[in-house]
């Protein structure tokens, strides 16, 4: 099977290991994995913010970029929801693109769901001894029905305990330029998130989109606690061992 | 009051997200309706296709809503009573204050009605001398502290039972300081008794409508208290103030729209009181008004029919979009600087104060979706907050770095190789200004994320550099 990994704007600048991790994966189900070099965002900043004009234009590209694979898969609930469910309306009444966004949306998946969906993985081989919660992030969750998946995989972790987070469906505050744009805002729900976390007992907690991710590790060590962070990816792929967000190298 | 102050969204959220007992009520609250909504969906294994119908028959109202609206009119007056219609919030005000003055009313009673918020009613009855008295707990009681609602069903919402209490003891003159007021019995106990002095001085009652019936002219509302038929069959005048998408066929199809309505809002499987009324008492009435009046106002929504907000009109305003949506239960409602407040609110504001002063409402969202999940009506908030973003961007509303910044950032990200080679140099510098720590605790342009929270510095070098570098597949 002939799988584009789009790796995302910022596993591609802060967290690389996630990109790795997801090409480890995606062989391991039995994928060849191709990186195509012009892929740079999937425009959530311009269409979240209004800038339609833009948002098509780079939409178009993407969809360019990613014609003639099987499936094009993304280690994000956000950037695959784009990829799946909005470039088709931004595009939908364009009669010369369409179709192709039709196309690139049957075939793009979030990485945990094509891996237990599409591929049929029930099983991965990696351990990590540790108490996990998982914070189901939104745009995985009500935009593509990601919940069960990542559980699934998770539960075959070895040596790994994982612990149900009260409120895991709840937003965590990231929200892409609303972190910044309402800061106080953002924070409080960072705050509700953090302390929902702190109260599981959990000393990892994981997630599948480093825009929570990063909002989280950043309120939780903000705020002393230690507790690790990382995308979930990366403890599937056993590299649980390496540093985790935010964390000293 | 009546006044917009949406433009102050983010300071009036610096200082919410301060107030502790503000939070302490907001926590309260939303347990309580989502915990209630969750138990009621759960033994109704129907409840998604209860959801489907009601879109349905909202969507068939609003595809022929002069022809539903001309039938309620004819079947209103052929049970006598008088409908009229304001296009707008000044016309709706007027209307009401000649009803009034034909009566001599100097006291009106009010059943719950956000209608009557949307239009200023309050204080433009109390400027022609007309005193509204409140019938509806939690509106009296933000009435007496001069706040605006805060909740569209539960209007006092943002207080504790604390809070409460002392307005009881500041406004009540007659009120021993003795009596106990710590319970919430106690608390409504003491509303009743000095509001049911009130319902008999009403010359007029003012209610608002949950559905009007087409085929039989009626109007209906439901409540928890019963206050608002108090409030409308005490009087001799009764006015209904309603929005012209209130409308339905028929009976049947409101209560289709009520199962919906009082699952998604408090969780009960009916409200308790559920009044149908349909023209002024007839002679074998043993009570009920005189006179029996229906404003149907518009206020800007006919124009929201055939364009992509068309779909808020669907809204059956049961507040579980607000009681779910993580900005709301941060900064409550009285953030949102108008009268429709949480997800709801950030569609509905700019439409009705301009969307140069409500701009703030519909981008103070991280488009969780949690509201559109929630929203019996599947009304798709997020979408239409979109929208807003949209009109605001291309009418040229941003301006100024924030513009300039996303423009420069969209240019980049059209141009891989160009965006490549530049995505190297902040990450390189973060990096090294992050040390060994692998977080930053101050960013000099970032200062919106670092006040909060740490800033994790990137690994090194970016994706696709490290994976051209080992030789990976790129075409
Ligand atoms: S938008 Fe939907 S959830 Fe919100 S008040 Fe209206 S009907 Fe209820």
């Amino acid at each position: 099977m002939q799988v584009a990994l789009f790796v995302t704007c910022l596993v591609d600048l802060f967290r690389p290991s996630v990109g790795f991790a997801a090409v480890k994966l995606l062989e391991n189900a039995g994928c060849e994995v191709t990186v195509p070099a012009a892929q740079t965002c999937c425009g959530q900043p311009a269409y979240n913010s209004g800038d339609r004009a833009d948002a098509r234009a780079i939409a178009k590209q993407v969809i360019a970029t990613f014609e003639g694979y099987d499936h094009v898969v993304a280690p994000s609930g956000s950037c695959a929801g784009m990829l799946r469910k909005h470039y088709q309306a931004l595009l939908g009444s364009d009669p010369a693109w369409a179709d192709r966004a039709a196309a690139l949306a049957s075939r793009s998946h979030e990485l945990t769901s094509f891996l237990t969906d599409v591929c049929g993985v029930d099983q991965v081989d990696a351990a990590y001894a540790g108490t996990i919660t998982y914070h189901d992030s939104c745009s995985g969750l009500r935009e593509l029905d990601v919940q069960k998946q990542p559980r699934a995989l998770l539960a075959t972790v070895r040596d790994a305990h994982l612990r149900e987070l009260p409120g895991a469906n709840v937003c965590c505050g990231f929200g892409g330029t609303f972190c910044v744009k309402y800061p106080d805002v953002s924070n409080r729900m960072a705050e509700d998130k953090a302390a929902d976390i702190v109260g599981t007992g959990a000393d990892t907690v994981l997630a599948g989109d480093l825009g929570c991710l990063m909002q989280i590790a950043g309120k939780l060590q903000r705020q002393g606690v230690n507790i690790k962070v990382r995308h979930v990816a990366e403890v599937l792929a056993d590299q649980g061992a390496d540093p985790a967000i935010g964390e000293a190298q | 009051m009546n006044e917009a102050t949406a433009l102050d969204f983010n300071k009036n959220a610096r200082s919410a997200v301060k107030d502790e007992t503000l939070r302490a009520a907001l926590q309260r609250g939303g347990a309580h309706f989502q915990g209630n909504r969750r138990a009621a969906i759960d033994t109704l294994p129907e409840f998604d296709r209860l959801r489907d119908e009601g879109r349905a028959i909202k969507d068939e109202v609003l595809e022929n809503l002069d022809h539903y609206l001309e039938i309620f009119e004819t079947n209103a007056q052929a049970a006598g009573g008088s409908v009229h219609w304001a296009r707008d919030a000044a016309e709706a005000r007027n209307i009401v204050l000649d009803i009034c003055r034909s009566v001599d009313a100097r006291t009106v009673n009010k059943g719950k009605t956000m209608i009557a918020e949307e239009i200023g009613l309050n204080e433009f009855l109390e400027e022609n001398d007309i005193r509204p008295v409140e019938t509806d707990l939690g509106e009296y009681i933000i009435q007496l502290r001069h706040e605006r609602p805060s909740h569209i069903i539960a209007p006092a919402v943002h207080l504790t039972k604390g809070q409460v209490e002392q307005t009881f003891r500041k406004e009540h003159d007659d009120l021993d300081p003795n009596r106990s007021l710590e319970e919430p019995i106690e608390l409504v106990a003491e509303a009743r008794q000095v509001l049911r002095q009130k319902y008999f001085e009403a010359e007029v009652g003012i209610t608002g409508a949950n559905f009007l019936i087409a085929e039989t002219g009626s109007s209906v509302i439901v409540t928890n208290e019963g206050n608002g038929d108090l409030s409308q069959i005490l009087p001799r005048v009764h006015i209904v103030l309603a929005s012209l998408e209130k409308v339905v066929p028929t009976l049947e199809d409101a209560s289709t729209l009520m199962r919906l309505l009082a699952r998604s809002a408090t969780g009960q499987e009916m409200s308790v009181y559920t009044t149908v009324s349909t023209g002024p008492r007839r002679a074998a009435d043993l009570d009920g008004p005189e006179q029996y009046h229906v404003i149907l106002l518009d206020n800007g929504r006919s124009g929201m029919l055939g364009t992509e907000f068309q779909d808020m009109l669907r809204c059956i305003r049961c507040g579980a979009c607000m009681n779910h949506c993580p900005v709301y239960q941060s900064v409550g409602g009285h953030t949102y600087g108008w009268v429709y407040v949480g997800p709801m609110g950030a569609v509905l504001t700019p439409q009705f104060v301009g969307v140069d002063t409500a701009n703030h409402l519909p981008n103070a969202s991280s488009f969780c979706g949690r509201c559109e999940e929630v929203c019996p009506m599947r009304i798709p908030l997020p979408k239409m907050m979109r929208h807003w973003r949209e009109q605001a961007f291309e009418g040229g509303q941003v301006t100024g770095i924030q513009r300039r910044a996303l423009k420069l950032w969209a240019y980049v990200a059209q141009r891989p190789r160009l965006y490549h080679r530049l995505a190297r140099l902040p990450v390189g510098v973060l990096r090294r200004l992050a040390g060994r720590r692998g977080r930053l605790r101050s960013l000099p342009m970032g200062t919106a994320w670092t006040a909060h929270r740490d800033f994790p510095a990137p690994q090194g070098k970016t994706f696709q550099e490290q994976w051209a570098a080992q030789g990976g597949r790129t075409a």
